[in-house]
């Protein structure tokens, strides 16, 4: 009850900030879309990190590291330091320019100015929104789970597992985002993004604290934990001393994992049972899938929120803070999560078979059994803060897009006031919450988070050739890019499909080279297939006038 | 400068693909698995590149392209030339 009492107090505090940051609103369209262009380099640096890091790298990243091993930390974060600043450098400094010159609201707009086609928003838009209704389910369904899994057992009659219902937890989440989004706008959603940010960061790095010295201490306690003694080892008896001395004797336990301890006896468990490697390695992965998952973070170079966060910027050097941090803030949060995952391999704590097998419950159970009522509940509220510190631009990002590049574009720039288009905006805000919460409510919930989000950013990433050319490339012609677009579309769906949409775990694109079977992700395929048909098309196909390319790409002086 | 910094992307890149230690199971400070604590290093190192892009290849320039145009005036100007 006191974990649930603190989670209340939390999101009452974000209801606070959002309705606080109203009063600040201007009351114009550009005002509550993006901040005026008013966002310096810290609350730039917390909204896109706070925005990119949702459920997947908190929930999914302990998950996966459970069901998979250390290796996930490599596929995925230290690949999305190099990308995702890279991409802010490349792509946000310029079109952040080209924006506040020209006054883009989203991509849309950029896209039809640069390639001279009004109708590239038809086709873009429903793309775009149909990859972030997956991203928004990502975090909507952690949220249920996680919670679901930190509450087991707590209110015993509300549910078969005494757990708090998943379509609980999701709907007073939407409930919540929707409310301080449709308030606050950009500048509350950039207020609330770097507030939760703090949060759970600092939280994630306590979290990370207890569980440790939870599992050091749990060690020692069941005569588990060893220490050398004149070259010997021996079971070791006196306690853990701190967190450094807590991490050695947890680690201990990495290369002895769940699944072969249940088979042995208690004798045997120091030194002379060896778990398979693949959780402390990268046994079994191959190459080619890990070199093939550093496309992935390219996704970020085509997320429609995180383009809107771009434009929030006050100058151009407010971008420096976020280029430089990004990666070592990725560190903070994933490598404490990926540990955690590991050691809950380890059988110092016993996961329960239902939790076992869907690891989206795992942080959860861990921060349940691990700490006490009231740390767990600024725990969990940490969960959430990574979950909505990304939902909430991603609702405002497609209710802008709707209501910008489909309703005022094409219903007419002057039909509609300002105050009508805020209207219609935030009206759209409220259908995509509806629609997303149904959906969460559908079997996609059952999927797992890390494989969805997966998914969901390789459509994105297959998009990305057509931004850097954009940004880049004289020649690419309008009708590249609708070949670009509608190629990264259907080869998505075809793969999505062969796949049994995300049903088998770790689907891969396979080669055959001699002897040998290469597996690849499937984003490669898609951002191969996108680039070429972007490239050849646009060499066949005319160019946009000199006019354009004259004010995208000045002669320099 | 700024190739200087890409080239040093490029060689993350590389040793991003850390073929050697695939099957590395030892434990670095004797708590985190080696293949972790290079990749780590890896952001670590990612991050003291970009310290370095925005310290000397900065595209500086750009804040001459972008006046604080009116946002009225630069979307006339700009869908103006989008039909």
């Amino acid at each position: 009850m006191i974990k649930v009492l603190i989670i209340s107090i939390y999101l009452g505090l974000l209801l606070f900030l959002g309705v606080f940051s109203s009063r600040l609103f201007k009351g114009t369209s550009k005002d509550y879309l993006l901040a005026s262009h008013s966002i310096g380099p810290f609350l730039l640096l917390m909204s896109l990190f706070g925005t990119t890091m949702t459920g997947f790298a908190l929930v999914g990243s302990t998950g996966e590291a459970f069901a998979e091993g250390v290796g996930v930390y490599g596929m995925l974060a230290s690949s999305s330091g190099i990308i995702h600043s890279l991409c802010f450098f490349v792509l946000g400094v310029k079109l952040w320019s080209w924006g506040k010159k020209y006054g883009y609201t989203t991509q849309a707009d950029f896209f039809r100015d640069r390639l001279e086609s009004d109708k590239i928003g038809l086709v873009l838009v429903p793309i775009l929104v149909g990859l972030v209704v997956p991203y928004l389910l990502v975090g909507v369904i952690s949220a249920g789970k996680a919670i679901q899994g930190a509450t087991s057992g707590d209110f015993p009659g509300l549910t078969e597992s005494g757990a708090i219902p998943p379509w609980l937890t999701e709907l007073v989440i939407c409930v919540v985002v929707l409310v301080y989004v449709f308030f606050g706008g950009m500048r509350g959603t950039a207020w609330a993004n770097t507030f939760q940010t703090l949060v759970f960061m600092i939280l994630g790095v306590v979290a990370f604290y207890l569980i440790a010295t939870s599992l050091a201490e749990k060690s020692v306690s069941e005569g588990r934990a060893h220490t050398l003694v004149d070259g010997e080892r021996v079971v070791r008896t006196d306690p853990p001393t701190g967190l450094w001395d807590s991490l050695h004797i947890v680690s201990q336990e990495i290369p002895k994992a769940r699944r072969v301890r249940a088979e042995v006896q208690l004798e045997d468990q120091i030194e002379s049972v060896e778990a398979p490697p693949q959780f402390r390695t990268r046994e079994r992965l191959d190459p080619w899938m890990f070199f093939t998952y550093m496309l992935i973070p390219f996704s970020v170079g085509m997320f429609p929120h995180l383009f809107q966060h771009w434009l929030t910027a006050k100058n151009g050097n407010a971008f420096k803070l976020p280029v430089v941090a990004h990666p070592i803030f990725i560190l903070i949060v994933w490598i404490p999560c990926v540990l955690i995952g590991v050691w809950a391999t380890t059988g110092l704590i016993n996961i329960p078979p239902p939790i076992a097998s869907d690891p989206n419950k795992v942080l959860g159970f861990m921060v349940k059994n691990l700490s006490g009522d009231v740390l767990g509940g600024f725990l969990l509220a940490g969960i959430l803060a990574a979950i909505m510190s990304s939902l909430d631009s991603q609702f405002l990002c497609i209710g802008t897009m709707f209501t910008k590049d489909i309703v005022v574009h094409y219903g007419g720039e002057d039909r509609f006031t300002d105050r009508q288009i805020i209207l219609i905006s935030r009206g759209f805000i409220i259908a995509v919450v509806a629609i997303t919460y149904f959906l969460s409510l559908t079997d996609i919930a059952q999927t797992r988070v890390f494989q969805l989000g997966i998914w969901c950013f390789s459509g994105f990433s297959s998009l990305f050739p057509l931004a850097l050319l954009a940004v880049y490339w004289r020649g690419l012609s309008k009708w590249g890019a609708y070949a670009g677009v509608l190629t990264a579309a259907g080869v998505w769906f075809w793969l999505f499909r062969a796949s049994e949409f995300g049903a088998i775990d770790n689907w891969s694109v396979n080669f055959t080279l001699g002897d040998r079977t290469i597996h690849t992700m499937p984003v490669a395929t898609m951002f191969l297939a996108s680039t070429v048909a972007t490239v050849v098309v646009s060499l066949v196909t005319p160019k946009p006038s000199d006019a354009t390319l004259a004010k995208f790409f000045p002669e320099k002086s | 400068m700024k190739y200087l910094v890409f080239g040093l992307i490029l060689l993350l890149v590389v040793l991003h693909q850390d073929v050697w230690n695939w099957d590395n199971d030892r434990l670095v400070l004797g708590f985190v698995p080696y293949t972790l604590a290079y990749h780590g290093c890896i952001s670590i190192a990612a991050s003291v590149v970009w310290f370095l892009a925005a310290r000397f290849a900065w595209p500086d320039h750009l804040e001459d392209e972008s006046p604080a145009a009116d946002r009225s005036t630069a979307s006339s100007e700009s869908h103006g030339g989008a039909a």
